[in-house]
């Protein structure tokens, strides 16, 4: 499904604070499967992910996505591979303030221009099946933290992504809510989706629902994890 | 094509909802916008009003007028002047001209007496303003009553009001005969209030003016083309007086726009941050930030440029009146004509909607093209 080669993240690069996030990724996901990154603090997790959901570019090496090189692409066409292949699931959650949970869910949709009617039955569907259905309305700062977390599945979920990425999800859940969260994630891999994701928590890294973890260590993998 | 449509009506959807959610602060720059409007649209309707109206009252009047002074002071021309006119070279038509004003006690008001040579009423019968019909209360048949000055009373059969349409200073104006006219003035036989003459040629006026100086020494001939241009200066001048102010308003409202816009929020920042992350092309977000900038600037030209019609047309400018006094003098009871000048809209538009525009637009281009990848470390 994504096939990473060689892959170099610098920040600041030829500047003083010049750093190097990542050096040297080679890693291979496949399809349908839910993948966990660990790794300390400053391991570059999220840089990794960044890259693999097409937000970033890597400095140096090649991302092959379902076959297709698209470390070359221009950003025009990367934010149509973004917008079409991943959904994001962000750890502050980064919904838009002020609006409502039902608009929130729409927004990655705008562009795509669909008839109103078809993308409100769609949005309200998906608040729906996470139980979110009643709250559409509430606008989204009202919400509490795993009200705004499933809203922020829902948005993912809006342009029926492939591929779901999320960083630290558990991060801002207590244990019975990061429970409910590993339940949707498995529903996601029975749609058929691919999902990645970073975590240090346990109850995630340790779970049945996580086919493979990925462990680095400053900017390296250090256990590829079981590629089944 | 409905395709392009829908995202043009999300993107308008998203940016209402982004304005209401700033509310405050839009309707803030939405208020000085539109007040920035007025004082300039106004300024720029009435002038230019004015000027219409001047030009329009001035067009039907003759190209010289011919007045006799006495120690200074405008007297009647004596039998005579006009066969003496008639001999310089160049003038088309010469017409002594009565005219004259009555104080009416009744409703307190002054009218202008006048004689048109062209087809006047009979005698015995009048035609008068709408303004005057209006406060007399009469109507076409009615009989109207005036005391002369020397105490006679005198009644006339009104035969037409003048529609109220006609210019301004037709309102208090009462047309009457030539010999009714002489009657109630005791206006000396022969003797008229001033000569208007016409040239045929243009060029040929001043000339005129000349040769009507020397061959009558106490006389002082008054031509249309200098009224007008002094007119024409005068408004100009006021006009460019009062634009220069609104000039550093226009200033301040740069800057005020252009601090909003480089002062792009934290929360805009992240807001475009989120945007772009989820899908948003750098294309969709500039669209949507530059609906926003358009509605804003639209609604404030439009609430301007509106308020400022009203103010100026149907207010007679009472907010610019006492800063322009010197208008108020030519034109006492000033009701304008509304006027509207394509050219004037255009430019007053290309000098605010559009610097607003690219005010707005630039920061926000910085914002829109930074990587997406900020927002995962918000
Ligand atoms: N924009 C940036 N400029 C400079 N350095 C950066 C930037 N983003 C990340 N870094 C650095 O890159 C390294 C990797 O960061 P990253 O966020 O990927 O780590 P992480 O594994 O996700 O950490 P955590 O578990 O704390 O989230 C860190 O040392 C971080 O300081
Ligand atoms: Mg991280």
């Amino acid at each position: 499904m994504i096939e990473l080669k060689d892959i170099h993240k610098a920040f600041n690069q030829g500047r003083e604070n010049e750093y190097w996030a990542l050096s040297g990724i080679d890693l291979t996901l496949e399809g349908r499967k839910v993948t966990a990154l660990r790794g300390p603090s400053g391991s570059g997790k999220t840089t990794l992910l960044t890259i693999l959901g097409c937000l970033a570019r890597p400095t140096r090496g090649r991302i092959r996505l379902k076959e297709e090189d698209v470390s070359g692409l221009p950003e025009r066409f990367l934010t149509g591979v973004r917008r079409s292949t991943f959904g994001f699931v962000f750890q502050q959650f980064n919904l838009v303030r002020g609006l409502s949970a039902l608009e929130n869910v729409m927004l990655p949709a705008y562009p795509l221009g669909l008839p109103r009617h078809e993308l409100l039955a769609r949005a309200e569907a998906r608040l729906a099946g996470l139980q979110l259905g009643h709250r559409r309305e509430a606008r989204v700062e009202w919400l509490s933290g795993g009200e705004q977390q499933r809203v922020a599945i829902a948005r993912a979920l809006i342009n029926d992504p492939e591929i779901v990425i999320a960083d630290e999800p558990t991060a801002n859940l207590d244990t019975a809510l990061s429970r409910q969260f590993m339940g949707i994630l498995e529903a996601l891999v029975d749609e058929g989706r691919t999902v990645i994701l970073t975590s240090h928590d346990p109850l995630v890294v340790e779970s049945t629902v996580v086919d493979r973890v990925v462990t680095l260590r400053d900017g390296r993998i250090v256990d590829p994890g079981n590629a089944a | 094509m409905t395709h392009w449509i829908a995202r043009q009506r999300y993107l308008i959807d998203f940016t209402l909802a982004a304005l209401a959610r700033r509310k405050v602060r839009n309707i803030g720059l939405l208020l000085v916008f539109s007040l920035l409007v007025f004082a300039i649209a106004s300024v720029m309707l009435f002038t230019s009003a004015l000027r219409a109206e001047a030009a329009r009252v001035l067009a039907a009047s003759p190209e010289v007028i011919l007045q006799r002074l006495v120690a200074g002071r405008h007297d009647l021309i004596p039998p005579g002047y006009i066969e003496r006119i008639g001999r310089v070279r160049g003038v088309q038509r010469i017409e002594g001209r009565l005219w004259g004003y009555y104080y009416d006690p009744v409703v307190k008001a002054n009218y202008t007496f006048q004689v048109l040579a062209d087809n006047p009423p009979a005698p015995g019968s009048i035609v008068v303003g709408a303004g005057l019909a209006r406060f007399r209360g009469v109507r076409p048949g009615n009989t109207l009553s005036f005391r002369s000055y020397a105490g006679r009373l005198f009644s006339f059969t009104v035969t037409e009001v003048l529609p109220a349409s006609a210019e301004l200073v037709s309102s208090d104006l009462v047309l009457l005969s030539e010999a009714d006219f002489r009657a109630f003035f005791d206006y000396p036989a022969g003797h008229y209030t001033d000569i208007a003459l016409s040239v045929a040629n243009p060029l040929e006026t001043r000339t005129v003016a000349t040769k009507l100086s020397t061959l009558l020494p106490d006389s002082r001939p008054i031509l249309r083309d200098e009224v007008l241009r002094t007119y024409a200066s005068i408004f100009d001048w006021r006009e460019g007086i009062v634009l220069t102010l609104l000039s550093a308003a226009l200033l301040a409202f740069g800057i005020l726009a252009w601090d909003k816009a480089s002062g792009l929020s934290a929360e805009e920042r992240r807001e475009i941050g989120i945007l772009k992350a989820i899908g948003w092309e750098t294309g969709d977000v500039i669209r949507m930030k530059l609906w926003e900038g358009l509605l804003v600037a639209l609604s404030a030209f439009l609430t301007g440029y509106l308020a400022a019609y009203l103010h100026v047309f149907h207010f007679s400018a009472a907010f610019l009146a006492p800063v322009l006094k010197g208008w108020a003098v030519l034109y006492p009871r000033y009701t304008l004509t509304p006027a509207i000048d394509g050219l004037q809209i255009a430019t007053l538009f290309l000098f605010t909607v559009f610097p607003y525009a690219v005010a707005v637009l630039v920061p926000i281009w910085r914002a829109a093209i930074t990587d997406p990848d900020a927002v995962m470390r918000a």
